[in-house]
């Protein structure tokens, strides 16, 4: 053990120790053809956007890890504060603990103050997170969220970048659902013709991007209460696995028996008494 | 594991180890320079816009107070709360990834206390 271990502790946070490992091994392993594992992203559709009552958002459920589907009910949809919801693509770890950090930090400050946070608190907290780890940190976020000053939705970049806008779509999907977006929207929308829209706009974003499919998540924040319906719809494409894989007694046939009893002979007998009283 | 400096401005090979040139030209993480200095360079930056808007006296007497609380710990090998520290920079209000990965509370090595405090009083 090296003495500078002893006299130092070493700090908290991120340790680089293993970067220079990691370059190594890259090119070491059979010469290079082998890749470090890719993390799970979500090659995802998430949309957003702002209506009469309150913020509708909108997401599909499946996250890729590679060219495999590696979870088909992912929950992009992720909880802030009772006011606040968040969509997440991109590395799908990462959006989860950004997320869960965020949410943390403002319950400390719902608890001292004991207010509900504002969107812009929320905002601006993702922005210096994600603006010190200068974009290593692979999230692309959409917050929604209603609270004093109105009807709130951001996007926050993965490099640390905002904006306010009143509809919104990201992730691979964002092109497809941002064309039905851009024909339909108006402002000031009823609920249920923004929830109609949303579904729309991820639908698109299933049909025209291999990164999102499965079921469509839809979240709705009013000032009364948040709605969290999932799935708003399943994916008629379902397949019928088993998910138990255990044979049935029989399922074998024996074709021959043969039995070999074995002989034991009694040496010695010794008997110790319990005290059961 | 950095260099440490001993006496004299020089490499410290008894508690380092020998230098090597191509250690330290190993390729590095884009954050790691940054993380490392990332407390110091948000103290400075505070301490001096709160030096321009209230005077030069507002951040010495922060300074006094950081000096004061980060004296009350406990011995150098055992884990400290830094809980007035911890309040005076407001940390207890928030919770970031310092607070999270490699807590020291939580490291399975353990410095060996007698070597630990002499290199603290400067005796070693």
């Amino acid at each position: 053990m090296a003495l500078s271990n002893v006299l130092e502790i070493p700090t908290s946070g991120f340790n680089f120790e293993n970067v220079a490992r990691n370059v190594a091994l890259e090119g070491l392993l059979e010469g290079g053809h082998t890749k470090t594992p890719k993390p799970m992203k979500t090659g995802t559709t998430i949309a957003g956007l702002v209506c009469k009552e309150g913020v509708v958002l909108g997401a599909d459920t499946r996250a890729t890890s590679g060219e495999v589907v590696a979870d088909k009910m992912c929950a992009k949809i992720h909880y802030i504060s009772p006011n606040i919801y968040c969509c997440g693509a991109g590395t799908a770890a990462d959006t989860e603990k950004t997320t869960d950090l965020l949410s943390s930090n403002l319950t400390i400050f719902s608890m001292d103050s004991g207010r509900n946070p504002r969107v812009v608190m929320a905002v601006n907290i993702l922005q210096d997170m994600l603006f010190r780890y200068r974009g290593q940190i692979g999230a692309s976020l959409i917050l929604g969220g209603v609270d004093c000053n109105g009807n709130h939705l951001y996007t926050v970049g993965p490099y640390g970048s905002i904006d306010n806008v009143p509809y919104l779509a990201m992730g691979s999907g964002d092109l497809a659902a941002l064309g039905i977006l851009e024909d339909r929207f108006k402002p000031n929308m009823e609920m249920e013709e923004a929830k109609e829209l949303v579904r729309d706009a991820i639908h698109s974003g299933i049909m025209s991007d291999l990164g999102s499919g499965n079921n469509i998540d839809i979240c709705v924040i009013t000032k009364q209460g948040v709605d969290y319906i999932r799935p708003y719809q399943e994916s008629e494409y379902k397949d019928k696995r088993q998910k138990r894989y255990k044979y049935g007694p029989g399922t074998t046939s024996i074709l021959t028996e043969k039995i070999i009893p074995l002989e034991l002979e009694v040496v010695q007998e010794t008997v110790q008494r319990m005290d059961t009283a | 594991m950095g260099q440490h400096i001993g006496a004299y401005g020089v490499q410290d090979t008894l508690r380092s180890g020998f230098s090597s040139v191509k250690n330290e030209l190993l390729p590095s993480h884009a954050l790691e320079l940054s993380e490392k200095n990332f407390q110091l360079n948000q103290d400075k930056m505070n301490f001096s816009t709160l030096r321009n808007i209230q005077g030069l006296h507002a951040p010495l007497k922060l300074q006094m107070e950081y000096r004061a609380a980060r004296q009350i710990q406990r011995l150098p090998f055992l884990q400290s709360s830094h809980l007035a520290l911890d309040t005076l920079k407001g940390n207890d209000e928030s919770i970031s990834f310092e607070d999270i990965l490699n807590d020291p509370a939580q490291s399975e090595m353990v410095g060996e206390p007698h070597i630990m405090v002499e290199y603290k009083l400067g005796l070693m």
